[in-house]
């Protein structure tokens, strides 16, 4: 239980960030990764910002073995670069460069009740389990 | 040469929104132990396992929440959505596809694991702002859509 509201109130700090700081508008967004057009670099202090608080949060959870809630520590253990990663991620950029929503704000634009975001973020749940299903084929193949 | 649209530059509200961002990624990492990768969150509800989906549920009711929070205090920022609907189907599909792939997103790999010094994130990070500077170049100059 106290997982499950930490892991809330983390979720609705991180919706308030995005919304704040002009990501949750695909607009915005669209307007950071067109370069050649009239571009607006707000993008990078969101990034910037975040990662300011994220560099010492991080400094302080690598050397922790459990959470200050006393859950143990997950942090990612991979440290391989293979093609998965960088088809992976490069499918995802062309993606938010048609759309101009990744993940979060997709969610977010949904809960402000934007049509287009439910229409969004419903493929990508479908895109979700088409790889769950291509995953288990794979893996029984 | 780069023109800045110094019309629609917000660089105070990037930047604390983008602390608030960093500072969900910190209380998560720090109070639960687990990155916040808004993709791998959500993913994990499709292969449900015992014991792993309440906390996934909360993570997005909060996030999916935070608009309504927000409309308590102020009205939203304007959300304007150009992507036609087919545009989004096919955005939305290599969106899930491709995080799922890569394992993150912004938040996962550009916020988390660029905070982590992690290598790997930042050849993820580079690959999606690659693909999406070079899509939106495609369809706004080259295609002209």
């Amino acid at each position: 239980m106290k997982f499950s509201i930490a892991a809330f109130l983390s979720g609705l700090i991180f919706g308030l960030g995005l919304i704040l700081s002009g990501m949750a508008n695909p607009e915005k967004v669209l307007g950071f990764l067109d370069l050649a057009g009239l571009w607006d670099p707000s993008l990078a202090f969101v990034m910037g910002g975040a990662i300011l608080v994220g560099l010492v949060a991080f400094t302080i959870a690598r050397k922790r073995t459990l959470s200050f809630l006393g859950f143990s520590m997950k942090l990612p253990a991979s440290t391989h670069i293979d093609s998965r990663l960088v088809v992976g991620s490069l499918m995802f950029g062309i993606g938010w460069g048609i759309a101009g929503f990744c993940p979060g704000p997709g969610l977010v634009a949904l809960g402000a009740g934007e049509l287009k975001a439910a229409v969004f973020v419903s493929s990508m749940v479908a895109g979700m389990a088409v790889y769950e299903w291509i995953e288990r084929k794979r893996s029984r193949a | 040469m780069i023109d800045i649209a110094w019309s629609e530059f917000t660089p105070w509200t990037a930047l604390a929104g983008g602390i608030l961002i960093g500072l969900a990624a910190a209380s998560f990492v720090l109070l639960n132990g687990r990155i916040a990768g808004i993709s791998g969150i959500l993913g994990g509800l499709l292969t449900p396992s015992s014991g792993d989906i309440g906390w996934r549920i909360a993570f997005m009711a909060g996030l999916i929440g935070a608009p309504l929070l927000w409309l308590l205090a102020a009205d939203l920022p304007a959300i304007n959505v150009e992507a036609s609907y087919p545009a989004l189907i096919v955005a939305g599909l290599l969106v899930g596809i491709g995080t799922r792939y890569g394992s993150g997103c912004t938040s996962g790999h550009g916020v988390c694991g660029l905070s982590r010094l992690s290598p790997r994130s930042l050849v993820a990070t580079l690959s999606f702002m690659a693909a999406g500077f070079v899509t939106v170049f495609l369809i706004r100059h080259a295609l002209g859509v």
